[in-house]
């Protein structure tokens, strides 16, 4: 009944018989759909756009991005290395990001596991402390974390970068894992160990392969997460800056095109990523 | 591991430690002094989290109802823009709104604008920033609650001579609520949060609660006071969200 009630909804070429039921009024949904989806990319656009503009430049200034359209020119893919703090600050996001998705998969993996397999003392305040980690503003995560270290005087650079960002990331594994492992079925374990397997045989060959798409879901969120992450890497990154922090710096004095080059760059890089694994899921089932 | 995320619960005790002997003063203090950028960071969640779910309810409903075998590509094409970190988007809008940029330029030199018109710089601006970047906080939830409702009901609905409007109001929006309260909840806490908006897009008058905890921290190194600022700032956010997890349960929320 919904499937028919949807259909002509698809269809473009209205047929004429159906002409007396289509009224004005269901087109406004669809177009103002369309519309905000114009309108949430319109940045994005622009920014890929304007990475192609050129700028004027007087003797001894560093290029900045001109509101106006200038010229089209291909010269900052090419300079686009051009800045030593600007590709420091990418390689900083690219290693936290990596190495913290990392550290919080493996042992979000089994707070995961723990929260959707086992009834223990302690269960909700664990379930607690994974909804406040994702639901407090991040200025506060990062100002507990910042004076954390300062009261630990830590001094603060890439391992506070790494330790908190693995932090944050902890509880988004946690929460994609448990999710895979309460629809696991526990009897899968059962035959395994029947059949003379030790509990460590079990859990490497059986429960881990089970709740892999969800680690690996929990790992890339974390991963883009991490990448996105500004205001906990403010607070913790000390002299260190990660790609975020470089542009906001930037935004004082003016941003160099060399932003929105690499900006297109991890845009792509997401939507091919999202693209590939759209693509084995869909071969998969 | 419990140790590892319970971090966030410890360090907010541990925030208070350094300077325990006059820590209640910081609080009345900080209270005092910074009163109206509070009252201006919670008036702006409420704004931004308003504007956010009417923006959202009809696109998250169109697809959830009409999307058809297109609902994972719309999906899809929502969320592209947020593969950029959400500091460029920001830096992308001051860019855009600018006083002579792309799109007041062109208005001002053919006359419809007069020259000293400006968006960058007003609350208006901040607003509408927040509430770019927040969409998906909306959206999503909202679309997995329509999602989730059988599309039957209303038919069962029509079948009892409601008309749409009825169908749509003591059917759909009703089954919806959980995920309006799930979009309230996670669009209103980083809408109060934050600074990075009020940062680029604001300017003299729009500074927000976060710009302050962000300066005493790392401009003015005022630790117990930032930590101060932040742990009300906490404390005020928990009891809503506390309030919202009694309702719902955080099972509902986090997953």
């Amino acid at each position: 009944m919904s499937a028919i009630a949807t259909e002509p909804r698809v269809v473009t070429a209205p047929a004429p018989t159906r002409q007396r039921r289509k009224r004005w009024t269901r087109f406004i949904l669809p177009t103002y759909t369309g519309a905000f989806m114009l309108y949430l990319s319109f940045p994005i656009f622009i920014i890929i756009l304007f990475s192609f503009n050129q700028t004027r430049t007087g003797f001894g200034t560093a290029p900045r991005v001109k509101t106006q359209w200038i010229g089209f020119t291909l010269d900052w893919y090419a300079r686009v290395f051009e800045i030593p703090d600007l590709t420091a600050a990418l390689q900083h996001s690219l290693l936290i990001a990596l190495s913290s998705a990392l550290a919080a998969a493996a042992l979000g993996t089994f707070i995961g596991l723990a929260l959707g397999r086992y009834r223990y003392k302690g269960r909700s305040a664990t379930d607690f402390v994974i909804f406040l980690s994702i639901s407090s503003p991040e200025i506060v995560l990062g100002a507990a974390l910042a004076s954390f270290f300062v009261s630990l005087s830590l001094p603060r650079g890439l391992f506070t970068l790494f330790l908190s960002h693995t932090m944050f990331s902890i509880a988004f594994v946690a929460v994609t894992v448990r999710a895979r492992a309460q629809g696991l079925d526990r009897s899968l374990e059962d035959a395994a160990m029947d059949l003379g397997a030790g509990p460590v045989t079990t859990f490497v060959k059986v429960t881990l392969p089970l709740v892999f798409p969800g680690i690996l879901a929990g790992f890339l969120l974390a991963f883009a997460l991490s990448m996105d992450d500004f205001v906990i890497s403010q607070f913790v990154q000390g002299p260190a800056t990660m790609f975020p922090t470089w542009v906001f710096g930037a935004t004082r004095v003016g941003i160099p095109p060399h932003v929105f080059v690499f900006a297109t760059f991890i845009f792509a890089g997401g939507v091919v990523l999202t693209l590939v694994i759209f693509a084995a899921l869909r071969r998969k089932t | 591991m419990l140790a590892m995320a319970g971090l966030a619960l410890q360090e907010g005790t541990s925030l208070e430690g350094f300077r325990l002997t006059w820590r209640f003063a910081n609080f009345t203090d900080a209270l005092s002094k910074y009163d109206e950028f509070f009252l201006r960071s919670l008036r702006n969640g409420a704004i931004v989290t308003g504007a956010s779910l009417l923006l959202s309810y009809p696109i998250a409903y169109w697809i959830a109802f009409y999307g058809g075998r297109f609902k994972t590509v719309f999906l899809f094409l929502l969320l592209l823009p947020f593969f950029v970190s959400f500091v460029i988007r920001t830096v992308s809008w001051s860019f855009i709104l600018s006083d002579d940029g792309i799109v007041f330029g062109p208005l001002k030199s053919i006359g419809l604008l007069p020259e000293g018109f400006r968006v960058v710089g007003k609350t208006f601006a901040v607003l509408a920033g927040i509430t770019y970047n927040l969409l998906p906080f909306t959206i999503l939830p909202l679309y997995v609650s329509l999602e989730r409702i059988d599309k039957s009901l209303v038919e069962a609905a029509k079948d009892l001579y409601s008309n749409k409007v009825q169908a749509f109001l003591k059917v759909v929006l009703p089954l919806s609520l959980p995920g309006v309260f799930a979009a309230i909840l996670l669009t209103s806490i980083p809408a109060v949060g934050d600074y990075v908006n009020a940062a680029v897009l604001g300017g003299p008058g729009t500074a927000m609660i976060g710009n302050v905890i962000q300066s005493e921290f790392l401009v003015a190194r005022d630790y117990p006071e930032a930590s101060a600022l932040a742990f009300i700032l906490m404390a005020a956010m928990l009891v809503g969200a506390t309030l919202y997890a009694r309702l719902l349960g955080t099972e509902e929320i986090t997953t």
